[in-house]
């Protein structure tokens, strides 16, 4: 099963990279040690994003399928988790509400994706009705500030945003500060790899068969609808889940974290990272938090049109990704000062490289 | 009696006349080039914008909503040759490149210009028919959005123009080799699509309030018409605009204006289950 880890669909092989993994988890790991806590609390926050971008990197990147949607699922299992943690009470069921919210998120996405998938829209068609609903979401939310906008004890509260629900605890232990990194630190890592070889797997490949030709897949015996189904479902899931710890985080959601300009964001980080590899949407999602947020502090707006101008760039200079770019050209680099070492070896990774 | 009729009548227009003057410009775009154009809610608001600005300044209100949407055809005539230009093999980035740009105008707006703009109230006028009041100017909004289809019969059956676009559409290959300049084309064409925001944008700005972001009060209506519409204007955005106006109608008066909203969606959902290709497919199929 461990083979998978590795393989045709995804960057990064050998002992190398693995080592690599190491050091960085080892240093994410020992990071509370000397920071102080409002920096691990900041941390924590940008990791929550991080399996948005992952979603939407299976998504768009592997499965073909732009979805501008990750907002929508977001806020469903955000809401939900406010709703569920105040309707349920504190303590321990905050992860029952967690892990429902998470799965209502799923379910929503997999009504939309049956009746897109089946209905047969696809390319541009399929960001614009997932871009839709997810407005009409945020509009929706947006005018329910009124007391009747009630869900059992929970307010829905319009614009002001939803508050006052527990964040996760086990007993009479909150989940925050230093305890919430590692929970996601872990939750991250259990990710990464779970996609990683889930994507290495004949599923996998099916997906990305599925994304290079669905007419040839099909011929080939496969019911891409089905692939495609599940490849939204787990990516809108995974935006779920960050939507769901967001709300644990901050103890809060508003509407427009579901609405423009928020919808935007994860198609800035995948796009400007590299949608066709998880290493690459993983390292540049958190790059791309890490210096929004050092500009948010002295201007909201800026920071959104520095977003924009990233996104214009991307697609006008290096589609495929500015990390992924910079990574080839680093592993190229890597490897031609290898060559006159072993020249076999290189050869064979030259075809690997060639196959990723 | 006939009071009701024309109530109901009414109510139709103001839905429909939303409709149509907000997709037109995104569908013409899209069914010229197969883009979708995602700043077409920033050259809505660039249309209000410059209207305001206009008549603030002493233009009538006539005058300054045709420079308006001139201004944002031109804008958009620009905006094609920079960027847009680039991306027709490439749909998908098209769309992702002209959302940075919505992006970088709209926060730019908010950067410069700040949420204050003083607005400029509805034209007065209204007319009462049995014991109902009605807006004036609601029904000359129903009166452009019906000019603006027969204009785009015009310019695209009964031109010179509209006879090379057409061939541009169904064959740009070809079109090039029989000597039309498919570039200058889709620049046009392009320009109408925005000049059309900007349109919308100036008709819509005395009945609304001037807010950078306005844009996006009207992304969602023009999005899943020109869904359900497909890529032909004439025969897929006026026949999905009557028909979503009739279901958004009918919501809006029983249960106001967001259940409105999310019914026009839950319908558009249910039919592009149902047809993927828009109602211009199905018309057009008829029409052979």
């Amino acid at each position: 099963m461990f083979k998978l880890l590795e393989g045709p669909q995804t960057l990064g092989r050998g002992r190398m990279f693995w080592t690599c993994f190491l050091v960085v988890l080892g240093g994410a790991l020992a990071y509370p040690l000397f920071a102080d806590s409002y920096d691990v609390g900041n941390f924590a926050y940008f990791l929550i994003w991080i399996f948005m971008a992952l979603g939407l990197c299976l998504m768009w990147g592997y499965g073909g399928m732009l979805s501008f949607g990750q907002t929508l699922f977001f806020g469903i299992a955000g809401y939900g988790y406010g709703v569920l943690a105040i309707n349920m009470g504190g303590g321990t069921a905050t992860i029952a509400a967690l892990v429902l919210s998470v799965a209502l998120a799923m379910i929503a996405a997999g009504i939309l994706g049956y009746f897109m998938i089946w209905g047969g829209i696809n390319g541009i068609f399929f960001g614009i009705v997932t871009l839709s609903a997810t407005l009409v979401l945020a509009f929706f939310l947006g005018q329910t500030a009124g007391p009747e906008w009630h869900i059992g004890p929970a307010r829905l509260n319009g614009f002001n945003g939803m508050k006052g629900m527990d964040p996760l605890t086990v007993g009479d232990f909150y989940i925050e500060g230093s305890a919430l990194y590692y929970v996601l630190v872990a939750l991250i890592v259990i990710v990464y790899l779970a996609l990683r070889m889930l994507l290495n797997s004949g599923v996998g490949n099916v997906i990305v068969a599925t994304r290079e030709n669905p007419q040839r897949a099909e011929m080939l015996g496969y019911d891409v609808r089905k692939y495609q189904l599940l490849t939204f479902v787990i990516g809108s899931g995974l935006a779920g889940l960050s939507g769901a710890l967001y709300t644990s985080w901050g103890q809060f959601i508003t509407p427009s974290s579901i609405g423009l300009p928020a919808a935007a964001m994860p198609i800035v980080w995948v796009a400007f990272s590299g949608r066709s590899d998880l290493t690459a949407t993983l390292v540049g999602s958190f790059l791309l938090l890490f210096g929004f947020q050092t500009i948010t502090v002295y201007s909201q707006q800026a920071a959104l049109v520095l977003m924009g101008a990233l996104l214009l760039a991307t697609v006008m200079l290096a589609p495929q990704g500015f990390v992924l770019g910079i990574g080839k050209l680093v592993a190229d680099w890597w490897r031609d000062r290898r060559r006159g070492d072993d020249a076999v070896v290189t050869e064979a990774g030259r075809l690997q490289s060639e196959e990723a | 009696m006939s009071a009701e009729v024309f109530s109901v009548f009414y109510q139709f227009a103001d839905v429909f006349a939303f409709l149509i003057l907000s997709a037109a410009g995104l569908a013409i775009v899209f069914g010229m080039m197969g883009v979708i154009n995602m700043a077409h809610g920033e050259f809505i608001m660039c249309g209000a914008y410059v209207t305001v600005g206009l008549v603030n300044l002493g233009v009538p209100l006539a005058i300054a909503q045709i420079l308006a949407a001139v201004t944002a055809g031109l804008i958009g005539v620009l905006v094609e040759f920079l960027v847009v230009r680039r991306f027709y093999k490439r749909p998908l980035d098209s769309l992702l490149a002209t959302w940075g740009l919505s992006l970088i105008v709209t926060q730019s707006m908010l950067l410069i210009v700040g949420s204050a703009v003083r607005g400029i109230g509805t034209p007065e006028g209204s007319f009462a028919i049995g014991g109902y009041t009605f807006s004036t100017y609601r029904l000359v909004l129903f009166g452009c959005a019906v000019a603006v289809l027969v204009g785009l019969y015009i310019i695209f059956m009964r031109t010179r123009f509209g006879v090379i676009a057409r061939a541009t559409m169904q064959n740009a290959a070809m079109a090039k080799a029989l000597g039309a300049r498919t570039g200058r084309i889709y620049a046009i064409s392009f320009g109408i699509g925005t000049g059309l925001a900007g349109l919308c944008g100036a008709l819509y700005a005395p009945t609304m309030t001037l807010i950078p972001t306005m844009g996006a009060t009207f992304v969602v209506e023009s999005f899943v018409t020109v869904v359900i519409g497909g890529a032909n204007v004439l025969l897929g955005t006026a026949p999905a605009a009557v028909l979503l106006a009739m279901i958004r109608m009918t919501l809006n008066a029983s249960y106001g204006q967001i259940i409105g909203q999310i019914g026009m969606l839950v319908a558009v959902i249910l039919i592009i289950r149902v047809l993927p290709e828009g109602l211009s497919s199905v018309l057009v199929r008829r029409g052979r």
